[in-house]
């Protein structure tokens, strides 16, 4: 936090005298760049959408008067999701962020239409001249994660609430287990579909269901804070997703894989207004600031978080990676004999790794 | 055993809000009229109900103002089907429609606020072990639900008004030749309906979930309209439903955690398989259903005529 305030700090001094300067000429030559943001759920008060208008309002205040940013909530993945980012083209804005897996055919088919408007799609593989992509390897933080859940749990079982066996959720399993067993080899993960995104209900019901069965860690990758509330209520402990939760599990929450676009979205955004702009994937992780382990709880002791911060510097210089050989899945297939697992391998993950309770599901 | 007791408590927690619902759509449908718009008014109910207690930090006054509103939408329910004869059915899918996008649009302030659950329990009995946790730690209106059962139990088959009730869901013209006010009757059948649908609504967003979400119901107004059929239109097979409901989605998400190696997406189906199996077991007897059936159920009565 303090880090990135200096951050600010130090780059408004360095920018005051130029903009001292600036401002006349530029409100002649240069309009502020419109940028367009479209979000899959509402804002609300935690969450991916959460994260993603803290990026877009970091972005706006770091940039100052270069740009002019909107938005939309709440925009279902589909056929709304195309009229809406088309009239974001159409009202003049030059990049636009489209910040759900959902909304990749229809970003595409709008960019093919506007050639001269910049396209930035979250945690989707298809690019284009306009179109680059983004996503963070939220999978360290949650290695991190089952550090600390393996360190803390006193019954070796840890509750997972999952939405959809895809590979992103399953990566994330699949790491905070490893890091869980790599410091509790006892330790075992369940893991619970509710087949929903976003259904508190259900988020809640699956919570309980593993603590009831013994769990007394429990975390999720679902979008709600239901689970984290579930986890105070009960005297459990919960690791939070997205976005900090603590004002929802003050004693429950032993820390937060969080996620983090500011500097992304700075990034992108100062490509268009030098003109080099480029279509890429970024693909980041702690390293870049994207993704993180925060917001520790009162529950953690010092030492453990030092332990744990150690652990975060040994991914960030690389010697440590979630996903080192040997990786053997739950059935006992070895995965990877040697070496480190690489991206393409991660993008078609579709097993369970040894210490994860029961079957993936399948037909 | 220590894993049962939430088990039952979870379950008896999920078929709280069906119960509520059905048996006030039970008595409204009892006086001839059926109300499809129940998915609108539980969610009216629930975003209205969990404002309120935000604003006043008092969750009861949340559940009156959700089976206030409740009643206020089944009253225009009932002025525009009893009173100007619209199409039942056309009516309260309309009022389900509008339901979604109200609360949507009413909740806008308040979603990712959440209320603190707090704890529950009825004195002495909770601490009993198993037993405690299993049933005695629940929101008082999971008790008052029973009551409510029960009451409406009675109310059908020992008292004179209930017996009124019947009979115009049954024959409005041969109970308006009695002299009585049949619309009036219906009225009031509805409002009890809508106030019951208000608390199910209410009980969603500031017990079950405790938060609001836009379209947090999903769908329990439908499950709570297809119970009244399935059972019946008997309280106690209500009753039995609504927790075989809850118990049974629990029980899914127990059978997962534990590894059962079956697709999600087939044990998601479950409890309404089970749901419906069971109550067309114990219904089949097909006398029956038409004895329980209001015989005039949908059809619009008009005294003038």
């Amino acid at each position: 936090m303090s880090r990135k305030f200096m951050r600010a700090a130090l780059a408004a001094i360095a920018a005051a005298p130029v903009l001292a300067l600036a401002p006349a000429a530029n409100a002649v030559d240069q309009p502020p760049l419109k940028v367009g943001f479209v979000y899959v759920s509402p804002i609300g008060e935690a969450g991916w959408t959460w994260q993603q208008d803290i990026g877009r309002r970091e972005m706006e205040k770091r940039l100052g008067a270069k740009v002019q940013t909107q938005f939309v909530e709440s925009v279902p993945e589909g056929a709304d999701a195309e009229r809406v980012i088309r009239d974001l083209a159409q009202q003049g804005n030059k990049l636009i962020f489209t910040t759900s897996f959902g909304y990749m055919n229809p970003t595409l088919k709008v960019a093919r239409q506007f050639p001269d408007v910049k396209f930035v799609h979250s945690t989707g593989y298809k690019t284009a001249v306009n179109v680059a992509t983004t996503n963070a390897r939220f999978y360290e933080a949650r290695y991190l994660a089952g550090i600390l859940a393996g360190k803390m749990t006193k019954s070796n079982i840890a509750g997972y609430v999952g939405a959809f066996p895809i590979p992103e959720v399953l990566q994330g399993i699949n790491a905070f287990t490893r890091g869980m067993r790599s410091v509790n080899p006892q330790a075992e993960v369940r893991v619970i579909w509710v087949n929903s995104w976003f259904d508190p209900g259900k988020e809640r019901d699956a919570a309980l269901a593993l603590m009831g069965q013994g769990a007394d860690i429990v975390t999720h990758h679902t979008d709600s804070t239901a689970v984290v509330q579930a986890a105070e209520e009960g005297g459990k402990y919960a690791i939070a997703y997205h976005s900090d939760m603590k004002k929802f599990g003050p004693k429950a929450q032993l820390a937060a894989v969080t996620h983090h676009w500011g500097d992304y979205f700075t990034g992108k955004v100062q490509e268009v207004l030098d003109g080099r702009w480029k279509s890429d994937s970024v693909w980041g992780g702690i390293k870049d600031g994207m993704t993180a382990l925060e917001g520790y709880g009162p529950a953690v002791p010092a030492d453990l978080k030092q332990f744990v911060l150690d652990q975060q510097a040994a991914i960030v210089a690389g010697t440590l990676s979630p996903f080192a050989a040997p990786i053997v899945d739950n059935t006992g297939k070895v995965r990877l004999e040697k070496g480190v697992l690489d991206d393409n391998a991660l993008n078609k993950m579709n097993y369970y790794v040894k210490g994860v309770a029961g079957q993936l599901p399948s037909k | 055993m220590d894993a049962i007791a939430p088990l039952i408590a979870a379950s008896v927690n999920a078929g709280t809000p069906l119960m509520l619902a059905a048996l006030g759509l039970l008595i409204n449908e009892k006086s001839g009229v059926i109300n499809l718009g129940s998915e609108g008014m539980m969610l009216v109910a629930a975003v209205v109900g969990f404002a309120v207690a935000i604003e006043t930090g008092d969750t009861s006054l949340g559940f009156a103002a959700g089976a206030l509103v409740g009643m206020l939408l089944a009253g225009f329910f009932a002025w525009l089907t009893v009173w100007l004869g619209a199409n039942q059915i056309a009516t309260g899918l309309a009022l389900s429609l509008f339901g979604a996008g109200a609360s949507a649009y009413i909740g806008i302030d308040y979603v990712g606020k959440s209320l603190h659950g707090g704890n529950y329990g009825v004195p002495l009995l909770k601490d009993i072990p198993f037993l405690g946790p299993a049933l005695f730690q629940q929101h008082p209106m999971v008790y008052l639900s029973l009551v409510l059962c029960a009451t409406v139990a009675w109310f059908l088959q020992h008292t004179r008004p209930g017996l009124v009730l019947r009979s115009v869901g049954e024959s409005p013209s041969s109970a308006h030749a009695l002299g009585y006010d049949v619309r009036r009757i219906c009225l009031l059948a509805l409002l009890f309906g809508g106030g019951c649908c208000g608390l199910a609504g209410a009980f969603m967003s500031l017990v079950y979930t405790p938060m609001w979400v836009e379209g947090m119901v999903a769908g329990r107004g439908w499950i709570a309209l297809a119970l009244t059929t399935f059972a019946t239109w008997r309280p106690l097979r209500v009753l039995l439903g609504a927790y075989l409901f809850g118990g049974i989605t629990i029980l899914t998400y127990h059978m997962q955690a534990l590894g059962a190696p079956i697709a999600s997406q087939l044990l998601s189906m479950l409890p309404y398989l089970a749901t419906v199996l069971v109550l067309v077991l114990i219904s089949r007897n097909t006398n029956w259903i038409r004895l329980n059936m209001p015989a005039s159920l949908g059809k619009y009565f008009n005294p003038n005529t």
